[in-house]
C-alpha cells in the first residue's frame, strides 16, 4: 500500500463520502467551535449527555476528508462512553496522532485507518481538529 | 522573413538549458515521479550560479563589511556594495542609496510602517490598502492605525478579482496619508495599473508603497516610470536565496523619518544620551547584514538580465493561458480571478475536493502546488471560500508540466468523487 492510500484508505473515504451524525442538534446548545487557523477548517459541536454518559454526538463541519471522516469516526467512537472514559480516549488518540504511542486495536475500530495520517506530520491537526473540539465541549458542558 | 523568424527564434526562452541550471528540479519523488514544481509564487528555486555565488563568497571572501580594515572586509564589502548597486539598476532606481536591504517583504513594509509612519500619521488620518493584500500588506498599517488613531479603509475587487477602480478613487481623499497596494495578487494573478494609482493618490497627497513582490521576479519594473515612493520586494521569489529583501525609497521619501531599528551601522555618533544617524540606505541598516545572500541576490538579478525580463514575462504569459486553458477544460473546476492583465500564479477550486486534499494528492503525483489561505484571509472571505488551491509558474516550467498537473487534478477527481 502506498502512502496515499494509506492517508486515504477505504474507511477514511467511506466516512468522508458518507459522514455520520454530521448534523447539529436543533434543541442543544452549541458546545465548541473549533477552528484551525493554518487552514480554516471548522467544527461545530453539540452533544446529548445523560447520567455522566455520552448519548449523541453531532457536528457541522468544513473541512478536509481527514478531519471530516475523523469526525464522522469520532462521534462514533464516543457514542455509549461514560463521560470519564471518553476523555480519556480524547487524550489517547491525540497523543497516538502526535507518533507519542500506538493506536489501540481496542478503540472503535474504523479509528485505526487513521493511522497512515502520521506520516503526514501537517495532516495531523486535520486528523485531530475534531477530538480537540470535543475536548472543548466536555470541559464547557462541566464549567 | 528568414531573418524575422530567426529574430524570433533568438529572442525565445531556451527552457531546457535554463532547467539544466536547476538541479533540484532534475529528480523523482516518491519513488518514480518526476518532481513537478509549480509553487513558485512561494518561493523560486535557486539556479546553479546563485549557489556559487554563495559557495564562492563563503569560501573565498567572508568578512564583515563596511567595519574591517582588512583584505576580506574589502572584497566583502565591495561584493555587498556591488550586489546593491545591480539591484538598484535593474529596477531603474537612481542610485544604490535608494535601495535599503532587509530580511524579506514583510520587514520592508514594516519598516515604512513603523518608521515611516510614526513620522507622518497622525489621529484622524487614512491608509488605503485593497482587498486583494498579502498579510504581509495588511497586519503592518492596521497596527499602525491601531496605534495612530487612523483608519484603516479597504479598496473592494470586482467579479473577475480586478481592483474596483472607481472604488478605490472615491476612498481616496485628503486624509489619505498612505496608499499600500500590490503590484500582482498572489491569489488571483491580476496586475494592478499601479502607475495610475501612484498618480491618483498622489494627486491627494498620500504616499503609495507597491508590493511587487510577485511581480518583479517575472516582469521588467521600473521604479523611476511607477514614480511609487516605496517598492518592496524579496530575493527568494526571483531565483535568489531567503532571507534578503529590498525596500526601494524615492528620494526624500524617509527625509525627516527616524530609525528603524537600533544598533551597529545605522548610526553617525553615538552619545550618552542620545545618537545621530548614518545616511541613507545604512540609517536603517543596524546589525551586521545577511552579507552572503545579499550578494548571492546581485548573482540573481545578473541570471535573470542574462534570460531577459521580457522574455521571461512573455514565455511565462503564454504558460499561463495554457494552464488556464486547460484547467478550464475540466469539469468541476472554478478558476478565482480572471483578470485581463495578469501572471502565472493561478488560484483554483476543484468541486468536492478541499485544497489540503487535493495538493495531498497530486503531491503523490509529484506535482507542488500549493494550498490553503495563502496569507490572504480578507481575500478568501470575499471569495467566499476558507482556502483555494494555486499553481504558479516561473522560467522553467515546461508545457509538459502543466499537463502532468492536469492529469493529477483528473485522477484525484476520480479518486474523491467516485
Amino acid at each position: 500500500m502506498d502512502d496515499l492510500e494509506q492517508i486515504y484508505q477505504e474507511m477514511i473515504l467511506d466516512h468522508y463520502k458518507h459522514p455520520r451524525n454530521a448534523e447539529l442538534l436543533a434543541d442543544d446548545p452549541v458546545l465548541a467551535d473549533e477552528e484551525n487557523p493554518m487552514c480554516g477548517d471548522r467544527i461545530q459541536l453539540t452533544c446529548q449527555i445523560n447520567d455522566e454518559q455520552i448519548e449523541a454526538v453531532r457536528y457541522k463541519i468544513s473541512g478536509c476528508a481527514v478531519s471530516r471522516a475523523s469526525a464522522s469516526m469520532m462521534s462514533e467512537a464516543l457514542q455509549g462512553l461514560p463521560i470519564e472514559e471518553a476523555n480519556d480516549l480524547i487524550e489517547q488518540f491525540v497523543a497516538a496522532m502526535r507518533g507519542e504511542r500506538e493506536l489501540d486495536p481496542d478503540w472503535h475500530e474504523d479509528l485505526m485507518a487513521l493511522s497512515g495520517v502520521r506520516k503526514f506530520p501537517l495532516r495531523v491537526k486535520c486528523a485531530t481538529l475534531a477530538w480537540h473540539g470535543m475536548a472543548k465541549a466536555l470541559s464547557e458542558r462541566k464549567a | 522573413m528568414v531573418s524575422t523568424v530567426e529574430t524570433v527564434v533568438q529572442s525565445a526562452l531556451d527552457v531546457e538549458r535554463i532547467r539544466e541550471d536547476f538541479p533540484i528540479l532534475h529528480q523523482t519523488v516518491y519513488a518514480d515521479k518526476p518532481l513537478t514544481y509549480l509553487d513558485n509564487a512561494a518561493t523560486s528555486q535557486t539556479p546553479r550560479p546563485v549557489v556559487q555565488a554563495l559557495v564562492d563568497y563563503y569560501e573565498q571572501s567572508n568578512a564583515n563589511v563596511h567595519r574591517a580594515l582588512h583584505y576580506l572586509g574589502e572584497q566583502a564589502t565591495a561584493q555587498f556594495e556591488a550586489a546593491r548597486a545591480s539591484i538598484a539598476n535593474w529596477i531603474g532606481a537612481p542610485a544604490p542609496q535608494n535601495i535599503i536591504l532587509t530580511r524579506g517583504t514583510t520587514e520592508s513594509i514594516n519598516l515604512v510602517a513603523r518608521a515611516w509612519c510614526d513620522a507622518h500619521l497622525r489621529e484622524g488620518d487614512e491608509i488605503l490598502v485593497t482587498a486583494m493584500e498579502h498579510h504581509s500588506n495588511w497586519v503592518p498599517w492596521q497596527l499602525a492605525c491601531q496605534r495612530h488613531g487612523a483608519t484603516f479603509r479597504i479598496a473592494p475587487i470586482t467579479e473577475t478579482g480586478e481592483l474596483d477602480l472607481e472604488e478605490f478613487g472615491r476612498l481616496l481623499s485628503e486624509r489619505t496619508r498612505l496608499v499600500a497596494v500590490t503590484h500582482m495578487s498572489n491569489v488571483l494573478g491580476t496586475i494592478n495599473p499601479v502607475a495610475d494609482l501612484v498618480k491618483q493618490s498622489h494627486a491627494v497627497g498620500a504616499t503609495v508603497l507597491i508590493d511587487a513582490a510577485q511581480s518583479v521576479p517575472h516582469m521588467p519594473v521600473d521604479v523611476a516610470t511607477l514614480e511609487a515612493d516605496f517598492v518592496v520586494f524579496s530575493s527568494h521569489k526571483m531565483c535568489g536565496p531567503t532571507g534578503v529583501g529590498v525596500l526601494y525609497a524615492r528620494d526624500g521619501a524617509l527625509a525627516e523619518v527616524g530609525p528603524f531599528l537600533g544598533g551597529g551601522e545605522m548610526i553617525s555618533k553615538v552619545g550618552d544620551t542620545e545618537s545621530s544617524w548614518a545616511e541613507l540606505p545604512y540609517k536603517y541598516e543596524a546589525g551586521t547584514p545577511n552579507i552572503a545572500d545579499v550578494v548571492a541576490a546581485g548573482a540573481a538579478v545578473d541570471y535573470l538580465t542574462h534570460m531577459g525580463l521580457d522574455r521571461i514575462h512573455a514565455y511565462e504569459q503564454e504558460l499561463t493561458s495554457y494552464l488556464i486553458e486547460r484547467l478550464d477544460s475540466l469539469p468541476d473546476v472554478r478558476i478565482f480571478g480572471r483578470a485581463a492583465k495578469r501572471g502565472g500564479a493561478v488560484s483554483f477550486e476543484v468541486s468536492g475536493i478541499h485544497p489540503h486534499d487535493l495538493s495531498q494528492y497530486v503531491d503523490q503525483q509529484g506535482v507542488a502546488i500549493r494550498a490553503g489561505h495563502l496569507c490572504a484571509q480578507p481575500l478568501m472571505r470575499r471569495l467566499g471560500v476558507p482556502a483555494v488551491s494555486r499553481a504558479s509558474v516561473y522560467l522553467y516550467n515546461t508545457h509538459a508540466e502543466i499537463d502532468r498537473l492536469i492529469a493529477a487534478i483528473e485522477a484525484a477527481q476520480r479518486f474523491f468523487q467516485a
